[in-house]
């Protein structure tokens, strides 16, 4: 009873952690981009509130929540309230399963540092990252608005070209180290990253995991400079908020995920593995800011035939090698 | 119907980030093909040649600057020479007029190129070209308020020559620009010339043959890119244009990123425009010697009685010309402006007809982008490089 006790209490602890950490990162994550692309393009980006702009985060945050909640005339009231909620909080769940340091030994117990370690964890954040599409196909569908709709397929259109792509990368991951587990693949990077042993696989991964994302290059569902904002366009004040959150959420997710397949997750030499992890999560956020700021928008025909005609294939030819290379080397 | 699926009509504009200012366009969508799209245009209106009609040749001058604010310099020197050629003053201006308003008009040339490099990425999604391209384009502006006292709006130019002489020192700094401005087009170059992505985007996107862009009237660099040979700056040159020497850059792919290539080359050309008129520069008069026309320095006003009264008559009552009519065209950076002037024999226009480029030009549009997709109507009017100035006045 008590045993139970402390383990309800540590998932808890760690629940708590886990959230105030990544909706905090997340609202930096929102500054430092803007800071980072200020600097790129010869800006400083935001300097006014607190020292250096810092307080900038809490500050959007009260502008969010204090605008008014619109909602469009003829819209689907429900689905278009449910789905920015959506949105966030499927990018948020992803993170019950990454583990962001082996377990600590304390007092005689074993506590892992993941909230859940589901032995099959991958299919979970797939799951997942599946799911977090809905809230973007069901609010540019329930806003009654044009713009809105065609956001909403391609965003439909990218996710079903990318997620196969997706898939195919992480399958040689899988077969070294032979595990579902999250943390199990962390184990396997031990020696040397998935990144050297499966350089295409990585290279694969990091397109298609940016085009699920959303992320510039790869905006098309938003495209302000085509489709004014795309699925977001009727929305306001903090639901516009939550999305906006939802997709610093899943670059943080996008971050830990590929630490924890390609990069070796809280492996590293000298400083402790948590520092480690949020290093690798916070370089990987970087690569996707750069991105941002040095990309143009490819058309939404042409992502789709990269997706369907050149990684997909690509992928598929990977893991064609890779399960040849272990069979060879295995005996 | 006799298919069983329905197009979309969809607004575009008039506020819509990429469209420029206040275009509106009307797509019908077959998901996201575009089947037919219509301009709409009107919402700048601002009765400009209507309102020429009401003011002497002097006081229309400020209201070309506001026809394409991009290329201010341009419209005041089209005006400029028609209202010259009414009076039959062309012959007349000073050598040093001449050079700064050609120097001053390749600038301006730059400058509105390097507004449409920065627009045009950022329609494509590449956002930090547009800084880097507006960082140059500041310092144009700065030449430009050092010049006439405006950045935007420059009313520099006069009849009969120039508002004012060139500031000191100003020479050296637009040498300085010049010098450098090949190193930044390297810039803009090395973010998107060798992109993938952005060759993908522009690449067989647009396309317009060089029989149609004549028939569609297009002209400047959107005509140059579909191969047609034609610049008046050579073929009916004016200001002098024709001492100086310069390549007319003609590209013959017929699509936007040919028109791409084109701009990128003209600004270089632009930039030896100006390097030659630089060098030509000698210290004289700016104002043509018409006393009827050309309101005297003021200390003449103050010290002479002939002073005062030409400067009080051409205030009050301005410059009668001889009944007429001329049509003077120049090569603004968006294609060919023209002006075509009506007089009675009264100080005002009878009648001032603008032949704008971007309005014209934007005739090319629903042939251009007609069957594309969504993303290549914001790259084809990126392409065409309208300014909303223009197309309403």
């Amino acid at each position: 009873m008590n045993d139970l006790l402390i383990t309800l209490l540590l998932i808890l602890v760690k629940l708590g952690l886990i959230f105030g950490v990544v909706l905090g990162m997340a609202a930096y994550l929102v500054l430092a981009e803007r800071k980072i692309l200020g600097r790129m393009q010869l800006r400083y980006g935001p300097n006014r509130v607190g020292p250096g702009g810092m307080i900038q985060p809490m500050c959007d945050v009260i502008k969010l929540i204090t605008k008014e909640d619109f909602i469009p005339d003829r819209a689907d009231k429900w689905v278009f309230l449910f789905a920015p909620g959506l949105t966030a909080l499927t990018a948020l769940l992803s993170f019950a399963v990454v583990p962001f340091a082996p377990p600590l030994h304390l007092f005689g117990r074993e506590i892992p540092m993941v909230v859940c370690d589901l032995n099959v964890g991958v299919l979970y954040i797939f799951g997942l990252s599946s799911l977090a599409v809905y809230g973007v196909v069901l609010g540019g569908w329930a806003s009654n608005s044009k713009y809105s709709l065609i956001g909403a397929v391609r965003s439909m259109a990218q996710l079903i070209s990318y997620e196969l792509a997706l898939g195919l990368a992480l399958v040689p991951v899988i077969m070294t180290a032979k595990s579902f587990s999250l943390t199990e693949i962390v184990m396997s990077q031990a020696d040397w990253p998935n990144l050297l042993r499966h350089p295409l696989a990585f290279i694969i991964f990091m397109i298609a995991v940016a085009a699920e994302s959303k992320r510039t290059p790869f905006d098309m569902p938003e495209a302000e400079n085509e489709i004014v904002g795309g699925f977001h366009t009727e929305y306001s004040g903090m639901r516009f908020g939550l999305f906006f959150v939802g997709e610093y959420i899943s670059l943080i997710v996008i971050g830990a995920m590929t630490t924890v397949f390609f990069l070796g997750g809280w492996h590293g030499p000298f400083l402790p593995p948590v520092v480690w992890f949020v290093m690798k999560v916070l370089f990987v956020a970087f690569l996707f800011i750069w991105a941002r700021g040095s990309m143009p928008r490819p058309r939404y025909d042409q992502l789709m035939h990269f997706g369907w005609k050149v990684l997909l294939p690509l992928g598929l030819v990977n893991v064609v090698i890779t399960g040849a290379v272990l069979v060879a080397l295995n005996g | 119907m006799a298919n069983n699926y329905e197009t979309m009509t969809i607004n575009m504009g008039p506020q819509h980030p990429s469209t420029h200012g206040v275009l509106q366009l009307v797509l019908e969508l077959d998901g996201e093909i575009v089947r037919k799209a219509t301009p709409h245009i009107g919402f700048l209106h601002r009765g400009v040649e209507k309102l020429a009609e009401h003011r002497t040749y002097h006081q229309v001058l400020p209201l070309t600057d506001r026809l394409d604010y991009l290329a201010p310099m341009h419209n005041n020197l089209g005006y400029v020479l028609a209202v010259e050629k009414l009076l039959g003053l062309s012959d007349e201006i000073p050598e040093r007029a001449q050079v700064v308003r050609v120097m001053l008009a390749e600038l301006t040339r730059l400058k509105s190129h390097l507004v449409w490099l920065a627009c045009h990425a950022l329609d494509i999604g590449a956002m930090t070209v547009f800084i880097y391209a507006f960082r140059e384009r500041e310092h144009i502006m700065n030449i430009y308020e050092k010049v006439s006292g405006a950045r935007m709006t420059s009313n520099y130019f006069r009849v009969g020559g120039l508002s004012a002489d060139l500031p000191a020192g100003l020479e050296q700094e637009i040498r300085t620009f010049v010098n450098d401005m090949p190193k930044h087009i390297a810039t803009y170059e090395g973010l998107l010339t060798g992109n993938k992505i952005w060759q993908k985007r522009i690449q067989g996107v647009g396309v317009i043959s060089g029989e149609d862009a004549i028939d569609l009237g297009v002209t400047g660099p959107s005509l140059r890119g579909s191969g047609v040979d034609w610049d008046l700056r050579r073929d009916q040159p004016y200001s002098g244009y024709e001492n100086y020497d310069f390549e007319v850059v003609v590209e013959q792919g017929c699509d936007t990123w040919a028109r791409y290539v084109a701009r990128l080359k003209e600004m270089h050309e632009s930039c030896k425009i100006i390097h030659q008129a630089l060098d030509k520069l000698k210290p004289g008069p700016v104002l043509a010697d018409a006393p009827k026309v050309v309101l005297p320095p003021k200390q003449d006003v103050v010290n002479s009685i002939e002073g005062l009264i030409h400067q009080f008559k051409i205030i009050t009552e301005g410059f009668k010309p001889e009944v007429g009519e001329v049509y003077v065209g120049v090569e603004n950076p968006k294609g060919e402006v023209g002006f075509y002037l009506v007089s009675d024999g009264s100080a005002r226009p009878y009648r001032m007809k603008i032949r704008p480029a971007s309005f014209i030009n934007l005739q090319a549009l629903p042939k251009m982008c007609e069957g594309s997709m969504i993303a290549d109507v914001v790259a084809v009017i990126g392409t065409l490089d309208i300014v909303l100035g223009e197309i309403d006045r």
